[in-house]
């Protein structure tokens, strides 16, 4: 047990703080897209790829990812040190994230040199914002009951159908989709993975207005859009494989156990200066405990990290940790928010249009949303069941 | 950076996993259960062979000089085992206290001696008012020239009949603060000293109440200075939180595989009941909690090495929650075995009753998480 960095990362660390000092744009809210990712106007959508860029010139995007294809081919503890950083530094979410957290590894992984060629250098420099085309309005948790269409036509895949939930859609100029290419095969077996730009003609992109009045998210329609073969990821047919190894990156990406200690640490800001029922809220013993209870598990999920880390680092194998933290993450958020809104009282439900909302209504609206990170990328029931069925054994259902 | 068990340690666990499953398996706790002693000497005896009883004795006193993350190890397969022993109270508790508060001479004469597991002892602390401050220590020692005379009784003793000694916190002093709080190392056969088993659920401890009518201690018997034993119990509170902790996620671990295995095999409505969601999700849900766990246990092991209030913070932390989680699992559990897990003739409910025993012993949930409130600064 060794709980100290390494002098190189530490050293990596303070290179990094320097860096932030000197750049880190003075008002974050020009380049926050929020957690939804809802980056609005062209304005503001230019500002955040001008940020992605500078941070990537800088060496901070994508580290982790092979020298080869312009990452540094950094460790998983520097990886995390940057993140924690970013975090600590109060820096929004990159507008890329959806390619450089799920698309570039895929293509890593499974895509041809002259895909990986064409597409990874502009994921690192926020040229060119992916999204993701997986679930449909029939298939949500069912994802591989997918039936939106590609049939062949020569050289080209012929696309019809529908997307739903599909975030950054309305800006973003490419989307990695799940497509049933074999109408005849079993589920699984008849689904392929492609490249659609977004320009095609025969897209038709609808915004879709989320319960905190954000739009983060979009319905997107799909009539003959014809698909170069080219695009096809991985083997025709052959995309559920592909999809499967980077689900995991994107359960990571919903329930960063960092963005939990932060959103703890504001929680407990907000209890130190509130009154409730003419008493401070951190001298009411019922409330201490609720507090107490949750840092405890913010707590444990950080150390947690710590032994993933270095689990990865000996090799040893993760089992269901994606879901494992997925399902314990994305709920203690929640929960974190749901007492900030018994300590608010009456203040609770007043959004940042209020002028006595606290944190400029900061936390209903993360109560909200982070109700729905719960449900997406994988229900709490799915990852219950992944961990049923793949870790302690259970048969799957009749 | 590198979080978890080194290779020595993976050992360990392996080693005393195996060790246990031989030597102390369900029939075993059930016998011990079942007996009016429950201490089984020959598998101590074995215990001590192993070496375990001076993990946390300095080489210097001849034992193995190893920290509280080793402790850690062992005591997570002793509650994944059950196995009776008293190694928590006297290769633990009372090892961390004499290790803190004796003297040099006294360490050099109780250490080696606890270390070979041929002297147990035991630390006589909490009282009737089940506290775990200095309040919680109001039995005085009235000091008489050169002895000291104590009267009244001690509660929730860990294996006070097999133990050769106790160490007894008595007040030397008026007050209910931690100054005038000494430390006494009493024999079991002590004149006016008598032992009352109390009869609790769990048959895997045994705690007991000792009377002091008029017991006369020399002075050479208190250990350490006069008035100060408080800073070393509270010390120990911490290891105890730490070690029960430990059990807790061994027991918890093993509570949840046995309703696993369980789920595999029972069939209703024509197919295995764990192929329901249902009975799927109960136990995904336990083992969604059991798995980070041992991060918080290990992390607050590991913390114990220097004497710090985050080292205190990590302690309550991990037994408030290790306390919880391992009695929700074993509810669980219960359940998932239907009728037969509320038998007497079947193993689950000696875990069912530890869990239990374990959240309350040295402090409930609810008092270590106002503990970690107050040492937040909250």
């Amino acid at each position: 047990m060794n709980l100290e960095f390494s002098k190189d990362d530490e050293k990596f660390r303070r290179g990094l703080r320097a860096w932030l000092r000197k750049h880190l744009p003075k008002r974050h809210d020009e380049i926050d897209g929020g957690e939804d990712l809802n980056f609005v106007g062209d304005a503001q959508i230019a500002a955040a790829k001008s940020w992605q860029r500078t941070l990537y010139e800088a060496g901070y995007v994508a580290i982790e990812w092979p020298k080869e294809h312009g990452g540094h081919g950094a460790s998983t503890v520097r990886q995390t040190i940057l993140t924690e950083e970013l975090l600590n530094h109060r820096v929004p979410g990159l507008i890329g994230q959806l390619g450089l957290q799920m698309l570039g590894p895929t293509l890593i992984r499974c895509g041809t040199t002259a895909q990986r060629k064409r597409f990874l250098p502009k994921i690192l420099t926020a040229e060119e914002i992916w999204c993701q085309g997986y679930s449909e309005p029939g298939s949500g948790s069912d994802l591989a009951s997918l039936r939106t269409s590609a049939e062949i036509d020569g050289d080209f895949f012929v696309v019809n159908g529908q997307k739903i939930w599909t975030t950054t859609a309305h800006f973003a100029d490419w989307m990695f989709c799940l497509v049933r290419t074999d109408p005849e095969a079993r589920k699984h077996e008849g689904i392929s993975y492609v490249l659609i730009d977004m320009k095609s003609p025969g897209i038709e992109v609808r915004p879709l207005m989320q319960m905190n009045g954000q739009s983060g998210f979009n319905e997107v329609f799909f009539t003959d859009v014809r698909v170069p073969r080219e695009n096809l990821v991985g083997e025709l047919h052959g995309g559920w494989a592909v999809a499967n190894t980077t689900l995991s990156h994107e359960r990571n990406m919903l329930a960063n156990p960092m963005r939990t200690q932060q959103l703890m640490a504001d929680l407990l800001r907000l209890a130190a200066r509130r009154n409730q029922n003419g008493g401070r809220v951190t001298r009411n013993p019922l409330l201490r405990q609720k507090l107490a209870d949750l840092q405890i598990k913010v707590d444990m999920m950080k150390y947690h990290s710590w032994k993933l880390l270095s689990d990865e680092a000996h090799g040893r194998p993760a089992g269901a940790a994606a879901s494992i933290n997925k399902l314990v993450t994305t709920e203690l958020n929640h929960d974190i928010c749901t007492l900030a809104l018994e300590l608010l009282g009456d203040f609770g439900p007043l959004m940042g249009r209020s002028p006595h909302a606290e944190d400029r209504g900061l936390w209903p609206r993360d109560w909200m949303f982070t109700l729905g990170m719960i449900i997406g990328g994988g229900t709490s029931q799915i990852q219950k069941n992944i961990i049923a069925e793949r870790v302690l054994g259970l048969p799957r259902g009749g | 950076m590198d979080f978890g068990l080194n290779g020595d340690q993976e050992l360990l666990a392996q080693s005393a996993r195996a060790f246990l499953e031989a030597e102390a398996p369900p029939d075993v706790i059930r016998r011990l259960g079942d007996d009016s002693v429950g201490h089984c000497a020959d598998l101590n005896a074995k215990i001590a062979r192993q070496g375990w009883n001076g993990i946390l004795v300095p080489e210097a006193h001849g034992g193995l000089g190893l920290g509280m993350l080793d402790a850690t190890v062992l005591l997570t397969e002793l509650g994944r085992s059950l196995a009776p022993s008293p190694f928590l109270a006297s290769s633990v508790l009372a090892t961390t206290l004499l290790s803190s508060a004796a003297s040099i001479a006294q360490r050099r004469h109780w250490l080696p001696q606890l270390a070979t597991g041929a002297t147990i002892a035991t630390v006589a602390w909490l009282e009737e008012s089940d506290r775990v401050d200095p309040a919680g220590v109001a039995l005085r020692a009235r000091r008489a020239r050169d002895r000291f005379r104590l009267s009244g009784s001690k509660l929730f003793v860990l294996d006070a009949h097999v133990a050769h000694v106790y160490l007894v916190a008595a007040r030397t002093a008026a007050g209910l603060g931690p100054n005038g709080v000494s430390l006494f190392a009493i024999p079991r056969d002590a004149d006016g000293l008598s032992l009352t088993p109390l009869e609790g659920f769990d048959r895997t401890r045994r705690l007991f109440e000792i009377t002091f009518d008029d017991v006369v201690v020399e002075r050479d018997q208190r250990i350490g200075r006069e008035g100060t034993a408080w800073k070393h119990l509270e010390r120990m509170l911490d290891v105890a939180c730490v070690a029960i902790a430990a059990e807790c996620q061994g027991g918890a671990e093993r509570a949840l595989s046995m309703a696993v295995e369980y789920a595999k095999m029972r069939e209703q409505f024509g197919r295995a009941i764990g192929s329901f969601q249902a009975v799927k999700h109960m136990a995904a849900e336990c083992f969604a909690e059991i798995e980070p766990s041992r991060a918080l246990v290990w992390y607050a092991a590991h913390a114990q090495g220097a004497h710090t209030r985050e080292a205190s913070r990590a302690a309550s932390m991990a037994k408030a929650r290790l306390g919880e989680v391992f009695s929700r699992t074993a509810n669980t559990a219960v359940q998932m075995h239907g009728g037969i897990g509320f038998t007497w003739e079947h193993d689950m409910h000696f875990w069912f009753k530890r869990a239990k025993a374990n959240e309350a012993l040295f402090g409930s949930p609810a008092f270590h998480r106002e503990r970690v409130a107050a040492l937040s600064g909250w």
